[in-house]
């Protein structure tokens, strides 16, 4: 049974999920319009409860720490996330972009767990289809209206939004020394395969938003590699340290 | 001097204490135009009014009606349009329904057939405990 590479996949989905899920709440109050503030802390609402349902495969099939502990106790060594997720949140057309190319993988990433051998994985990705449908639909819909619908304000912004991204979000799809032998146990294909899939399902959109898709070819994409083994940028801790601020003052304290 | 606040996002805002700049009034169609969302409870019921939002086009309606309107309760669909497309009467035309209320003759409520649907439950229901067709 594949349980470490289960327990590293899973682990770097969960704080994925639960580092962009933060920064993504960051907005709310603060969004460009009243109806875009709830529907994008609806999704950040989302993505916390998609961390809580991946720490708790781990809890309850090895014995991992309760979801609580696994979020708010670990430092950032300790996190698998990708550097795309943390960063601030910045104008935003970069928090827009960035919900782009990562909704799209995880699209791509659960479409793939659907048939995976690890069940309590295929019946979360099964789940949750519907949601992430959603964020992908909320996020396209804004890429194209303010890339190809908008003014020449707008279309600048959601380009220079993703010559900043990108090239972060290469980094979603570092390998891991576990690839093979999820590929092999048909728990997951690998992040190679994944990466050209994400590609695929972003890149006529990114066309249709009529804006230039950076090549891939020529990215060093090893600059943003590091989040999946532990290697974080400057951004992390002043943010963990922030989100389990009022958790530390009293970890027993019930809600 | 910026604002300091309990909520570390508006601290990092660095908002100035005394914003010198004057208050302008708004341009006229600032504001996005209204859209009406009627929401599906289940699959062939009726599409209900939900109630109303601001966007810039039909596509971006349709994805907020969904959060706004659909995000709590069970919901298989949602319509959306715009407010200004829908037809409706003006106010002071309300006069043309005010004898309504006169019109009993037209209110279906002088049927009294409760009682009688009552009356064949009971028959059923004592039918079916007989074991009879």
């Amino acid at each position: 049974m594949n349980e470490a590479a289960i327990n590293n996949l899973i682990t770097q989905f969960a704080d994925d999920a639960l580092i962009i899920a933060h920064r993504n709440s960051e907005w709310t109050g603060l969004g460009p319009l009243l109806e875009e503030d709830i529907a994008f802390s609806s999704i950040a609402q989302d993505k916390l409860g998609h961390a809580q349902a991946l720490y708790n495969i781990l809890h309850t099939n090895f014995g991992g720490p309760s979801p609580d502990a696994g979020a708010f106790t670990r430092d950032e060594s300790q996190f698998r996330c990708c550097h795309l997720v943390e960063l601030p949140i910045g104008d935003y057309a970069f928090s827009l972009m960035r919900h782009f190319l990562y909704d799209a993988a995880e699209w791509v990433r659960y479409e793939a767990l659907e048939s995976s051998t690890f069940v309590p994985l295929a019946q979360l990705a099964r789940k949750i289809k519907g949601e992430i449908k959603y964020h992908l639909f909320h996020a396209k819909t804004w890429v194209v209206q303010l890339g190809a619908q908008g003014n020449e304000e707008s279309h600048a912004r959601m380009q220079s939004a993703l010559n900043e991204t990108f090239a972060l979000a290469l980094g979603m799809f570092e390998p891991s020394e576990f690839d093979g032998e999820l590929a092999a146990a048909g728990i997951y294909p690998g992040e190679q395969q994944v990466q050209q899939r994400w590609l695929e399902l972003i890149a006529p959109v990114i066309e249709q938003a009529t804006l230039q898709l950076p090549s891939v070819e020529e990215i060093d994409r090893s600059a943003s590699y590091g989040g999946r083994k532990g290697y974080h940028t400057e951004h992390l801790q002043p943010m963990l340290n922030e989100m389990t601020e009022v958790y530390r003052i009293d970890p027993t304290a019930e809600w | 001097m910026t604002i300091q606040s309990l909520d570390p996002r508006i601290t990092r805002a660095g908002i100035p204490t005394e914003d010198s700049r004057p208050l302008e009034p708004k341009e006229d169609l600032d504001q996005f135009e209204t859209w009406e969302v009627f929401h599906q409870q289940k699959r062939g019921g009726h599409p209900e009014h939900a109630g109303s939002l601001h966007a810039p086009n039909a596509q971006l309606a349709l994805v907020m009606a969904k959060e706004q309107y659909a995000r709590r309760f069970k919901c298989v669909g949602i319509w959306v349009v715009r407010t200004a497309d829908i037809l409706t009467l003006s106010t002071e035309d309300e006069d043309i329904f005010v004898t309504n209320s006169e019109k009993k003759y037209r209110d279906a409520g002088g049927y009294r057939v409760g009682n009688r649907v009552s009356a064949f439950k009971q028959q059923q229901a004592q039918a079916n405990a007989e074991g009879t067709p």
